[in-house]
């Protein structure tokens, strides 16, 4: 038997290289003749495109070229579209503007690309953006969401007609039956708003042809390799063998590093097979506040139907959803706010509409939450709310509710991101719940602690959630290991990591199965000149769907050597046993051979060999989910708020969570506690403010407010639930979003709890000291 | 822009001498001139501190620094610490603790931190968080990094406590 190294805390194999400043990221590359990128970006969020002069920057000294749209020719083209339109949905209406990569005739976002410098270096590159001449004829923006639908509204995409991207609809059971028999039947508006990913490093791309091999190489730091390579080599028409795209370290990702149409991915490989010099280019953080990606606003008009008893008959959403000036990502962020708002609940009758609609602002794609969060934020809003009105504890309410253990699959009948039913496949929610309640004792704190601590004058208030996590979506992703003559093993596998830990918890897997050290296991992520098929990470699925692919690559490697091994040693396959690097006979221990030896005799250099065996102790595996693995969980908080400036320290953090099998606990720590870190930021501090012309107000990490560690909790109290999904051989689920996604809806419920005797009703995401100040001012009017 | 100007400063322990820009960002001339690119550069505005390197024993941010306001200074970033085989104990203690996720602001933070646990010896968490809370980190949640900050000062001080305790001893023996 081998040592079990699954669901070990183990220490991080890629430690060492990035304490001491040796791991290599984008901007670390350094080639010989390396050229530098700049883009000049609008500074109107609409307009048409006059002219655009680039005489006097193309003479600058050390300038090499400059580009406009029209520079590029038949090159130029919008595109493509990287996520598909929702089709399984019936009746779904999806308008496809994909985005361009740089601006022709007209701007509709402020950041928009409007030409490129190539200089010797960034500065030079930088001046030259000085010297272009641009005259734009500036249109009234819309940046407001209902009103970008009324009659008269400007037009984004004025071929369109309308401002609508999507409309979407979906109903399982039939909402207006159920309340029409209900009890109670409460309706409200909530308005919510979100922020930006900032990883701390910004987006980064190096491009270097090589005209006499006739090979591209591309280091990016982009969440999705093998679609970058698929997309460079198809608009340049190369073949993806030509194309070798390396993501090195990489700075977090968050979300829109899964872009791969941005005006880089694009025009940079172009540009450098014309000028035969590699090129650079590292976006700065203004660049990134107004032209990578972000993830906002949605108005949602909510109605929830219940009996007098608190049971949910019925749930009723229609909500608009803000793309940004182009559709890119298909409706993935909408259509998880579709599947996760009747979240942990048995809801038998739910109607969910999504209206979707341009605006002049930078395009919406997944960020840490991915649309999750907005549904579980109006689903536990809406529970507290019905609870006080029915007089139930915010607890109580939900445990009337929950999914319980024997309903599992539970099928939704809501069609999701991954365009097949949402189905929950595995969970104890009533545990979740309860070990939260227990962990922050809310029945002291309620009972003794806060009537205490009122009567100081302190306002102090609770907050218990709950929140699904639907994760490792399809389609697939594959993997190699192979054992080489050391006797040390290489994992490669398809998606890039980001900062997740791959490094180690992938080697655990392949440590358990082929009986090697975790620190003898190099893992080889998004290099495809190193393994060439997979998606990408994304939604929670690095673990789970390469995951389980790596442990069936490394299983299969493992049966490998057993069956070498048997015929070596003449020892029937039972009796062997595989540890330390060996294969032995279990009783026999001096009767060995180890990994190496075996490698080098599965690939022997002359001879013959077993038509039917394949050379090496190697072997590939791929794995794709019939449907995404559903984390669940739940989470409570106490915070005490400042009664004059109401600043907010958060006093407890509770949070328990079921992702099934873990790999590495250590790591696992350290998702929950990024993502709540992420969720405290979208509770309280972080927002990306649009003015009515479409300009960012506060494109710096100087205005934009991050949580610092003074923000934070000084301990979050995590609690674990194992579940294993029922999907996958590991039986693992996806965790990478978990904090973000709940920490809104209770931080709001705490915020209304510690100030009840102001009566206010939160109703938006996110808050902030300014917007508590004024609502409570409005409520005492 | 072309006119340069001649720079002499100690980076690492070593002596370097180049001609530079006058605009030349300090955080560049680390970065792209010495290639020591462990110095990561994540807003260029002085907000982040994933350029912290220490100018003369002090913690700041290499980005909001020119080149030549470096010239007869000393300079230590984060390849002047310890090496992969030996890590300094304030590395060590982030491998130990899982301080660091992606590892882009973590050579920022380290060297925001070598000055305060070199002179800390035994920091509360509300010390530490105060130290920090110049860094920006979107991975961790900090907790972790608070952890291992600690570990460090506990480690470093009982280090300190040994080596005392052996020169002690060693000048008892000689007596």
């Amino acid at each position: 038997m081998s040592t079990k190294v699954i669901g070990q805390r183990i220490k991080r194999n890629e430690d060492p290289q990035l304490l001491t400043g040796q791991a290599l990221f984008t901007d670390d590359v350094q080639l010989s003749g390396m050229v530098h990128a700049a883009f000049l970006r609008s500074d109107h969020a609409h307009a048409m495109i006059k002219s655009i002069d680039t005489s006097v920057a193309k003479k600058r000294p050390g300038v090499l070229a400059v580009y406009t749209a029209e520079d590029f020719g038949d090159y130029w083209h919008v595109g493509p579209l990287q996520v598909p339109p929702p089709l399984a949905i019936p009746g779904a209406v999806f308008n496809a503007r994909p985005l361009p990569p740089i601006a022709k005739d007209k701007v509709r976002f402020s950041g928009e690309p409007l030409a490129v410098v190539i200089a010797e270096s960034r500065y030079i590159a930088e001046d030259a953006l000085a010297d272009i001449l641009v005259e734009l004829e500036p249109l009234k923006a819309i940046t407001n969401l209902e009103k970008a639908l009324e009659p008269g509204a400007p037009l984004l995409h004025d071929d369109l007609g309308t401002n609508l991207a999507a409309d979407v609809r979906q109903e399982h059971g039939n909402y207006a039956e159920a309340s029409a028999k209900a009890d109670v039947v409460i309706k409200r508006r909530f308005h919510i708003d979100r922020g930006a990913a900032a990883a701390m490093e910004n987006r980064g791309f190096v491009v270097d042809w090589d005209k006499r091999s006739r090979q591209m190489n591309v280091w990016s730091n982009c969440q999705a390799p093998i679609p970058l390579r698929n997309t460079i080599a198809a608009n340049l028409g190369l073949t993806a063998s030509q194309v070798r795209v390396i993501t090195p370290f990489v700075g977090g990702g968050f979300g829109p590093k899964i872009m791969t149409s941005q005006a880089e991915d694009v025009l940079l490989p172009w540009i450098a097979m014309r000028l035969e010099r590699p090129i650079k280019w590292i976006e700065d953080r203004r660049e990134n506040f107004l032209a990578t990606t972000s993830e906002r606003d949605q108005i949602h008009d909510v109605e929830i139907a219940l009996t007098k008893d608190g049971k949910i008959l019925g749930f009723s959403d229609t909500f608009y959803h803000n793309t940004g000036a182009y559709d890119p990502y298909g409706m993935t962020v909408p259509l998880n706010t579709h599947t996760h708002t009747t979240g942990s609940y048995d809801i038998a009758n739910f109607f969910t509409r999504v209206i979707m609609v341009f605006t002049n602002t930078m395009i919406v794609t997944p960020v840490r939450g991915a649309g999750r969060m907005y549904g579980v934020y109006i689903m536990e809003r809406m529970l507290d709310i019905a609870a006080k009105q029915l007089k139930l504890s915010p607890v109580e309410i939900r445990q009337r509710n929950l999914i319980q253990s024997n309903q599992f699959p539970y099928k939704t009948g809501i069609i999701g991101q991954d365009f097949v039913e949402n189905i929950l496949d595995s969970g104890n929610y009533p545990a979740t719940l309860q070990k939260a309640v227990e962990m922050i004792e809310y029945d002291k704190f309620v009972k003794e602690e806060q009537p205490r601590l009122r009567a100081e004058g302190k306002k102090v208030g609770i907050g218990v959630v709950c929140f699904v996590e639907g994760t490792a979506v399809g389609p697939y992703e594959g993997a190699r290991v192979n054992v080489d003559g050391t006797g040390k093993v290489t994992v490669v596998t398809g998606i890039s990591s980001q900062g997740q830990g791959h490094f180690t918890s992938f080697a655990q897997l392949v440590a358990e199965q082929v009986g090697v050290k975790v620190g003898d296991v190099r893992v080889i992520t998004g290099d495809t000149g190193h393994f060439h098929w997979g998606a990408g990470t994304f939604a929670s699925r690095g673990a789970t769907v390469a995951g389980n692919a790596i442990y069936t690559a490394a299983t299969k490697v493992r049966n490998k050597a057993l069956d070498l091994a048997s015929k070596v040693l003449e020892t029937p396959l039972e009796e062997l046993e595989i540890e330390d690097g060996v294969v032995r006979v279990a009783d026999i221990p001096q009767k060995s051979i180890s990994l190496g030896e075996l490698a080098t005799r599965a690939n022997p250099m002359r001879g013959t060999i077993d038509p039917n065996m394949e050379p090496g102790l190697e072997a590939t595996a791929f794995y794709g989910p019939p449907h995404g693995a559903t984390g669940q969980g739940a989470v409570a908080m106490i915070v005490d708020v400042d009664p004059e400036t109401y600043a907010v320290k958060i006093k407890r953090f509770v949070i328990v969570h079921d992702c099934g099998t873990v790999i590495n606990p250590l790591i696992l720590d350290g998702q929950i506690q990024g993502g709540v870190s992420m969720g405290i930021g979208n509770s309280y501090y972080e927002q990306i403010i649009y003015d009515g012309h479409g300009q960012v107000m506060n494109a710096s990490l100087m205005d934009y407010l991050l949580p610092l560690s003074t923000d934070m909790p000084l301990k979050m109290e995590l609690g674990h639930i194992s579940t294993p999904s029922p999907l996958n051989p590991l039986g693992a689920k996806g965790v990478g979003e978990a904090g973000a996604i709940p920490t809104p809806a209770a931080f709001a419920q705490a915020m209304e709890n510690a100030l009840a005797d102001e009566k206010i009703e939160i109703l938006q995401s996110p808050l902030s000291q300014s917007i508590m100040w004024q609502m409570v001012q409005e409520k005492r009017k | 822009m072309s006119d340069l100007y001649a720079i002499k400063l100690t980076v690492n322990g070593a002596v370097v001498e180049r001609e530079v820009e006058g605009r030349l960002l300090l955080s560049d001339f680390l970065r792209h001139e010495l290639c020591l690119t462990g110095t990561h550069v994540g807003c260029e505005h002085g907000v982040c501190g994933a350029c912290t390197i220490l100018f003369d024993g002090q913690p700041v941010r290499s980005c909001l620094m020119f080149a030549v306001q470096a010239n007869r200074h000393e300079i230590r970033t984060v390849e002047g610490l310890g090496t992969m085989e030996h890590l300094h104990p304030l590395q060590e203690a982030f491998h130990e603790k899982h301080g660091l996720q992606c590892g882009f602001c973590t050579p920022g933070i380290l060297m925001t931190m070598i000055p305060f646990v070199e002179s800390h010896h035994n920091p509360t968490h509300e010390e530490i968080r105060e130290a920090l809370a110049g860094n920006i980190c979107r991975c961790t949640g900090y907790e972790f990094i608070v952890d291992a900050v600690q570990l460090a000062t506990q480690k470093m001080h009982a280090g300190m406590k040994i080596a005392e305790a052996s020169i002690a001893n060693a000048i008892q023996e000689k007596r």
